[in-house]
C-alpha cells in the first residue's frame, strides 16, 4: 500500500526510527527544560553532559569491566556529581547576571570537555556493545526493529513520565515549581533553594548523562556526539515551551517522528524541518506549544 | 703582480667549488617529502601514522641521503578538509622546500593538491584516494596516481558481484568527491553488464547510524546493496545492515575495504565479503618481511596505501638519483621511464597520464575457521592484470594524452 506515493513499509519504518531519536530528544529536552526552568540558564553544556555520560560508560566498561545495566546507574550518578560540583564551584557565581554570562561559561565547558576527550581518547568513535540480553531483532513485518532500539523507546517513555511524576506530584517537585515561581518567597518558607538549585542542575545534567548511557550501543562514542544533537534540543525546548516538562517530552518524540517522515519524503529536509517546525510554533504560539506566558 | 695573482687563485677555487655542485643540484641542499595525510580524522587508522612511518621506512632504506644531500620527511594533518590540505601543499611548494608530497588520504584534499601541483609544478603521490580526477581532468606531468583508483575498484568488485548475480544495485554513498567518484565508476560497469541501479542514498562523512539509510536500502528491494564508502563508515554500515536484517534478502558489495575495516568488523561479521586491494601483507616472502618491520615500528599490519606510500618513495629517491637532480621535470621524466620492481608489484610503470599499472587483485574475506593467525584475513581469487584493472587511455581526459 502506498501512502503519498511511498510504500507503507518505508513509512512506517522510518516513522519508528524517529521515534527511537524521538526518546533521545525527549530525555534530553526534559533536562534542558527543567534546568532552564529553575535556574534560567541556559545550559549550553547539555550535549557535553550526554557526551560524558556515554563515555563514562565505555571508559567504566572497558577498565573496571561494569556492563551495560550497573552503567545505567553508574554513569549517570557520576555525571550529576560532575554536574553539581560545577553548579557549586562555577555557575553559581553567574546567577542574576546577564544570559550571555551563562552562555559563555556553559560553552567554554563544552569546548573544554571536547578538546580534553578528543586529546585523550582520539576523534574517531569508539563501539560499545549492545548488552546481550538485547541483542536480536523484532520482526515487526514492515521492518526489522533491533531489540535495543525498541527498548530505547520504552526506557525514554518511563523515564520522561517518572520525572513528570516526581515534578507534579512529590514534595520535592512542589518545593521545586515553587521556587522556579517565587525563589525569595520559597526560601523565606525555609526551603534551601541554592541546595534545590544545585540538586536540579545534577539531576537536569544526570538525565543527560542517562541518555548518553543509552546511546553508546547505537552511536560510536566519540568527543562530538553531543555537539551534534545540542542544537536539535535546544529547538525542541523552545517548540514545546521553556520550563514545561510536559511540553519538552511530548515534542521531542514527536519532532523524532515528523524528522523521520520527513527522511522519506525529502531527505535533504530532514536536518532542517526541526527549525522550520521552531520558526512556525514561535510566530504562532511564542510561549511555545505547552509553555505558559510569562505573566 | 701578488695581488692578482691572489684574485686569480680566489677565482679558480671558486669556480672549482660551483663547477663541483652543477653537476648535482638539489634544491635548499636537502630532498623533503611531506606527507599529507589524515592524522586525526575517520580515516587515520588507513592513513595516519602508519603512512608516515612508511614514507619514513622508505628514506632510511634508500641510506638517509641521495646525491649527498638528507632525505627529510615531514607530515601534516590535512582534517579530511580540500581547502586546509591545499593550503598546507602551498605552504609546502612556496616556503617549505618540499620536492614531493605523498599519501594524500581523501579524494577530495587529493583533487585540490593535484591542481596545486599542476600550478606550482612539484611533485605529488596520491596512494590513499581513489578520485579518477587525478589521471584525467586533474592530469599533470607532476602527479602519479599510485595505488588504486575509483575504476579499478569497480572493475575489481563490481565486475565480480555483478557477474555472480548482482544485477539491481542501490548503493548507499558517502557523500563527496571519493563516493560520489566510486558510485558513477561501478554504476557504469553494473549498466554494461546489463544490470540496473535502482537508487542511491547518500550519507555525510563520518556518519554513526545508518539505520535510516539501510531502511532506504530495504525499501528499494535491489539485488545488492553496494556500499561507496570506506573505513568507520563501510564498517558501521554493514553492522547496521546485519542489525536491521538487510543481509536476508539482500548482498552486500562493499567497494572499498581495508584490512582495519576487516579487522574492526571481526572475521564472523565480515567472513565472505569480496574486496579488490592491490596489495597484501600475505602475499609472498617479500611483502611479509616489510610487513613485520612496518609492524615492529607501527604495532598494526600495513594496508595496501601504507605499502605504496614506502614503494613510492622509493621510486622517487631513485627517480632523483638517476636524474642526478631533484629538478621536477626531470624527475618526472625519470620516473615515466622507469621500470619498479619491489615488494609492492614485480612490474610497475608510470603512465604518460600519471597512473601507475600494476597488477591489481580481487580477495575475499576468509571464514574464523579459515584464518590461522592475527590479521590472516584474506584469501586471492583472482588477479587482474594491469591492462584490465585500469581505465585504458582511449578513454582518458588527460590533455597529455594524444589523441
Amino acid at each position: 500500500m502506498d501512502i503519498f506515493g511511498v510504500p507503507h513499509q518505508a513509512l512506517l519504518g522510518q516513522v519508528m526510527l524517529g521515534m527511537v531519536n524521538g526518546a533521545f530528544y525527549a530525555v534530553l529536552s526534559l533536562g534542558l527544560a527543567i534546568i532552564f526552568g529553575l535556574l534560567r540558564v541556559v545550559n549550553f553544556a547539555h550535549g557535553a553532559f550526554f557526551m560524558l555520560g556515554a563515555f563514562i560508560a565505555f571508559l567504566i566498561g572497558r577498565n573496571l569491566g561494569i556492563g551495560y545495566w550497573p552503567s545505567m546507574i553508574v554513569a549517570p550518578l557520576i555525571v550529576g556529581v560532575l554536574g553539581i560540583l560545577f553548579e557549586r564551584f562555577a555557575l553559581r557565581r553567574i546567577y542574576g547576571l546577564d544570559p550571555l554570562y551563562g552562555l559563555f561559561l556553559t560553552f567554554g565547558l563544552v569546548l573544554v570537555l571536547e578538546g580534553g576527550f578528543r586529546v585523550a581518547m582520539g576523534s574517531s568513535g569508539h563501539s560499545y556493545p549492545t548488552p546481550p540480553a538485547l541483542r536480536g531483532a523484532l520482526d515487526l513485518g514492515f521492518m526489522m526493529l533491533p531489540m535495543y532500539r525498541a527498548f530505547v523507546i520504552l526506557v525514554a517513555v518511563v523515564v520522561c513520565a517518572g520525572t513528570w511524576v516526581v515534578i507534579e506530584k512529590t514534595r520535592m517537585g512542589a518545593y521545586l515549581r515553587a521556587a522556579t515561581e517565587r525563589p525569595d518567597l520559597t526560601q523565606a518558607f525555609g526551603i534551601n533553594v541554592p541546595l534545590l538549585l544545585t540538586v536540579t542542575y545534577g539531576a537536569g545534567v544526570g538525565l543527560a548523562g542517562f541518555a548518553g548511557v543509552m546511546a553508546a550501543p547505537i552511536q560510536h562514542v566519540n568527543p562530538s556526539m553531543g555537539s551534534d544533537l545540542v542544537i536539535i534540543v535546544f529547538a525542541i525546548v523552545v517548540i514545546g515551551g521553556l520550563g514545561s516538562v510536559l511540553g519538552s517530552a511530548v515534542t521531542g518524540l514527536g519532532l523524532g517522528v515528523v524528522e523521520g517522515l520527513a527522511k522519506v519524503f525529502y531527505a535533504e529536509a530532514s536536518t532542517t524541518v526541526v527549525f522550520l517546525v521552531m520558526a512556525l510554533v514561535l510566530l504562532l504560539r511564542p510561549a511555545g506549544l505547552f509553555g505558559q506566558e510569562e505573566g | 703582480m701578488k695581488n692578482s695573482l691572489r684574485l686569480a687563485m680566489a677565482a679558480a677555487s671558486v669556480l672549482a667549488l660551483t663547477a663541483g655542485a652543477a653537476s648535482a643540484q638539489v634544491s635548499g641542499d636537502v630532498v623533503r617529502i611531506g606527507v599529507l595525510a589524515d592524522m586525526s580524522g575517520i580515516y587515520s587508522d588507513l592513513s595516519g601514522k602508519g603512512a608516515v612511518e612508511a614514507v619514513k621506512m622508505a628514506a632510511e632504506d634508500f641510506g638517509g641521503t641521495v646525491l649527498g644531500k638528507k632525505i627529510e620527511v615531514i607530515s601534516a594533518d590535512h582534517l579530511n578538509k580540500p581547502d586546509i590540505g591545499a593550503a598546507k601543499a602551498r605552504e609546502w611548494f612556496d616556503t617549505g622546500g618540499v620536492d614531493m608530497i605523498n599519501d594524500l588520504a581523501n579524494s577530495g584534499v587529493a583533487r585540490a593538491v593535484a591542481t596545486v601541483a599542476k600550478e606550482k609544478k612539484r611533485h605529488i603521490i596520491v596512494n590513499g584516494a581513489s578520485n579518477m580526477g587525478i589521471t584525467n581532468e586533474l592530469c599533470s606531468p607532476y602527479a602519479i596516481h599510485y595505488a588504486y583508483d575509483a575504476y579499478s575498484l569497480a572493475h575489481g568488485t563490481g565486475k565480480a558481484v555483478v557477474e555472480n548475480g548482482g544485477k539491481s544495485w542501490f548503493f548507499l554513498t558517502v557523500d563527496f568527491a571519493f563516493g560520489i567518484g566510486l558510485e558513477e565508476q561501478v554504476s557504469k560497469v553494473v549498466r554494461d553488464a546489463g544490470g540496473r541501479v535502482v537508487g542511491a542514498a547518500r550519507h555525510p562523512l563520518g556518519t554513526t547510524d545508518f539505520s535510516s539509510f539501510i531502511l532506504q536500502a530495504q525499501a528499494s528491494k535491489a539485488d545488492i546493496i553496494g556500499i561507496a564508502s570506506t573505513g568507520a563508515d563501510a564498517v558501521n554500515a554493514i553492522r547496521a545492515a546485519a542489525e536491521f536484517g538487510a543481509t536476508k534478502k539482500q548482498k552486500l558489495a562493499a567497494l572499498l575495504l581495508w584490512i582495519e575495516d576487516v579487522h574492526g568488523l571481526g572475521l564472523p561479521a565480515a567472513q565472505g565479503l569480496s574486496l579488490t586491494n592491490a596489495w597484501y601483507w600475505d602475499m609472498n616472502d617479500q611483502t611479509r618481511a616489510f610487513a613485520k618491520r612496518f609492524h615492529d615500528r607501527v604495532g598494526k599490519m600495513p594496508n595496501m596505501a601504507q605499502a605504496a606510500d614506502y614503494s613510492s618513495t622509493m621510486m622517487y629517491l631513485n627517480a632523483v638519483k638517476e636524474a642526478g637532480t631533484d629538478d621536477p621535470d626531470a624527475v618526472s621524466k625519470k620516473m615515466r621511464e622507469m621500470t619498479v620492481s619491489d615488494m609492492f608489484t614485480k612490474l610497475g610503470k608510470v603512465r604518460v597520464d600519471g597512473r601507475f599499472m600494476h597488477d591489481m587483485y580481487l580477495w575475499q574475506v576468509k571464514t574464523p575457521e579459515e584464518s590461522k593467525a592475527p590479521w590472516d584475513y584474506l584469501k586471492l581469487v583472482a588477479t587482474i592484470p594491469a591492462e584490465q584493472a585500469f581505465q585504458p587511455l582511449s578513454e582518458s581526459k588527460c590533455d597529455l594524452v594524444k589523441k
